[in-house]
């Protein structure tokens, strides 16, 4: 199990985000984290960054307790793209990108022919090399945000952690992205993205985590975690369902507040 | 896609870092030597030149205890500002993170006038500066908790103000309890900074500690590159974000604390140096702050040749210069980024 959250409670102050969160982001899957704004989804990942303490569980990550990993190690096992990332300092794509490699390079080491391929690698697959050589300020909102994901897929970890991706992109960059993670996963990384967007969420993942105040309210594949039951507890909403006429997944669309 | 040929052409980097940092070089060389042969006494180069070299006679006197040290004191406050005021800049993510605009400079200067005037000074050689990095590291490490309690840039900068304020205040009343005779023309001294008069002693105490304030930078320069994605971005990358922060605070410490020491409070080489090299440079925080101290020199040479033009009695203070091309250029900054934002 590449990380495996093991009834983990964790709070800011008095105040508890996670309360006993049991959850896993196998590998070669994409796993969905939903849930309304405050719900713990961020602190999720945090906490298995080690950005985060926990008051009890444990987390686990490669079967290796968090505690016993390196710095370094750890950055070469994660790739974390916190939410609303921007660039404080407008670095030419290609080099923000770069950065992505730090946990690779020794000491004041430039980079390696390995860096360069993992980066120009990341540019394309996010459709961003065309303006790798432009400045982050001169880039769209969301060519940034390409810019910025490349950067997460040029560290090359087993374990990739993005957290809410989807939104500054246009909708054919949105299922853009749907389509890489699942290219991430399928190389067998373990991909988990937070999500607010049901419909992306219900549709490209495999298995989805529900958090609702700090708990996991549900977990399994997108039908049964996203049932009409769910839904109505957790965000207060009903969906309309559509069938897929290719025979996919049936679409899920937020439809009314209850 | 043809990984070859790109690889070889992206590490030439489309930027002019390497021009920029050679022109840096020359005019640095240019400056040195012209702040060398400028002064009252009418020697000629040749004099001065076998005087530095001889150690004889009035000339090697001039060259060797008066000439040297104002020139390589230039050298050294300049490289101690421009490199402290990169760093800040990288570790605030703020374009006007800068020593004396926050503040730095100014409780440098309070430390060193607390060691001068009560006889702290006299009784060791390295209390003098000693005061100031612990000055500047009181200031530096308040600034930096402010930023940990979530202030913005401007926030920043006003605290800064409030900072400096107080910190020349204190040097004032130090000053004034001291009973020191020339109390108001050494406040100007030290709120204003000047490289006039100054001895080998003074290079013999600045020159390390800069140098081991830019080695500390340097050591921070790839967190803060890092940092560019933000905090929590920098620590998932496996950068140690307190260490970085603790290696800039106590660097920039030692770095201005030390220049202020020799030459009091030259304020904005820090601000404006960074910003006008940061295109040539990728806006690369790493990258930038060795030219910074390199640019920083220039620019103090420079100012420290204009003073000695301008009012050849001796009259004109190294900070005027510095502070009437970095005011501007400070409103300036605030304007465009008010844009921005």
């Amino acid at each position: 199990m590449s990380v495996a959250f093991e009834t983990v409670s964790a709070s800011y102050g008095a105040r508890p985000v996670l309360s006993g969160v049991t959850a896993r982001f196998p590998r070669g899957a994409v796993t969905g984290i939903v849930g309304p704004n405050g719900a713990g989804k961020t602190t999720l990942f945090r906490a298995a960054l080690g950005l985060m303490k926990t008051s009890s569980g444990s987390v686990k990550v490669l079967d290796k307790a968090l505690p016993q990993w390196s710095r370094e190690g750890l950055a070469r096992s994660i790739a974390y793209l916190p939410q609303g990332s921007d660039a404080h300092w407008p670095l030419q794509a290609r080099q923000l990108v770069a950065l992505g490699r730090l946990p690779h390079r020794a000491a004041f080491a430039s980079l390696s022919s390995v860096d360069w391929i993992a980066i120009d690698e990341a540019l394309v697959r996010c459709d961003a090399r065309q303006f790798g050589e432009r400045r982050m300020d001169q880039l769209s909102a969301g060519e940034r945000a390409r810019v910025l994901f490349a950067r997460a897929l040029a560290t090359a970890a087993p374990i990739l952690l993005a957290d809410e991706p989807a939104a500054y992109l246009d909708p054919a960059h949105q299922l853009r992205l749907m389509e890489l993670l699942r290219e991430e996963a399928s190389r067998g990384t373990a991909v988990a993205v937070t999500l607010h967007d049901l419909a992306l969420a219900s549709r490209h993942c495999d298995q989805i985590v529900v958090l609702d105040r700090g708990q996991v309210a549900g977990q399994g594949a997108p039908e049964a975690a996203l049932s009409d039951a769910a839904l109505a507890r957790v965000f207060g909403i009903s969906a309309m369902h559509t069938p897929d006429p290719a025979g996919g997944r049936a679409a899920l669309t937020p439809w009314t507040r209850l | 896609m043809d990984a070859t040929v790109s690889i070889q052409e992206l590490r030439t980097a489309p930027d002019h870092a390497r021009a920029t940092t050679l022109a840096l070089g020359v005019l640095l060389a240019v400056f040195v030597v012209a702040s060398f042969l400028l002064g009252p006494s009418n020697l000629s180069p040749g004099e001065l030149f076998s005087g530095l070299l001889s150690g004889h006679g009035p000339a090697g006197v001039i060259a060797r205890e008066i000439r040297l040290p104002r020139a390589a004191l230039g050298i050294v406050v300049g490289a101690a500002l421009g490199a402290s005021g990169a760093a800040l800049q990288g570790l605030f993510r703020n374009p006007l993170a800068e020593p004396g605009v926050t503040g730095v400079t100014s409780s440098a200067g309070l430390g060193a006038v607390l060691a001068l005037y009560f006889g702290l000074a006299a009784s060791s050689a390295f209390l003098l500066p000693g005061f100031a990095v612990a000055g500047a590291l009181m200031s530096a490490g308040i600034l930096y908790l402010l930023s940990r309690c979530g202030a913005g840039a401007m926030a920043l900068v006003l605290s800064g103000v409030a900072i400096a304020s107080f910190a020349t205040a204190l040097t004032a009343l130090a000053l004034s309890l001291a009973q020191n005779p020339y109390a108001m023309s050494e406040m100007v001294l030290w709120m204003l900074g000047s490289l006039k008069d100054r001895t080998l002693s003074d290079l013999a105490f600045c020159a390390p500690l800069t140098i081991a304030g830019l080695l500390l930078l340097v050591s921070a320069s790839r967190g803060l590159d890092a940092l560019t994605l933000g905090e929590e971005a920098a620590q998932s990358l496996g950068v140690d974000v307190a260490s970085v922060r603790g290696r800039v605070v106590v660097g920039v410490a030692l770095a201005t604390g030390a220049a202020t020491a020799a030459a009091g409070a030259v304020s904005f080489v820090g601000l404006v140096v960074p910003h006008v090299l940061r295109r040539f440079y990728g806006y690369e925080p790493s990258r930038l702050i060795l030219p910074s101290a390199l640019g920083g020199a220039v620019l103090v040479t420079a100012a420290d040749i204009a003073v000695r033009l301008i009012a050849p009695d001796g009259q004109l203070l190294l900070g005027v210069v510095t502070a009437m091309l970095g005011a501007p250029f400070f409103l300036w900054l605030i304007l465009r980024l008010r844009s921005e934002s």
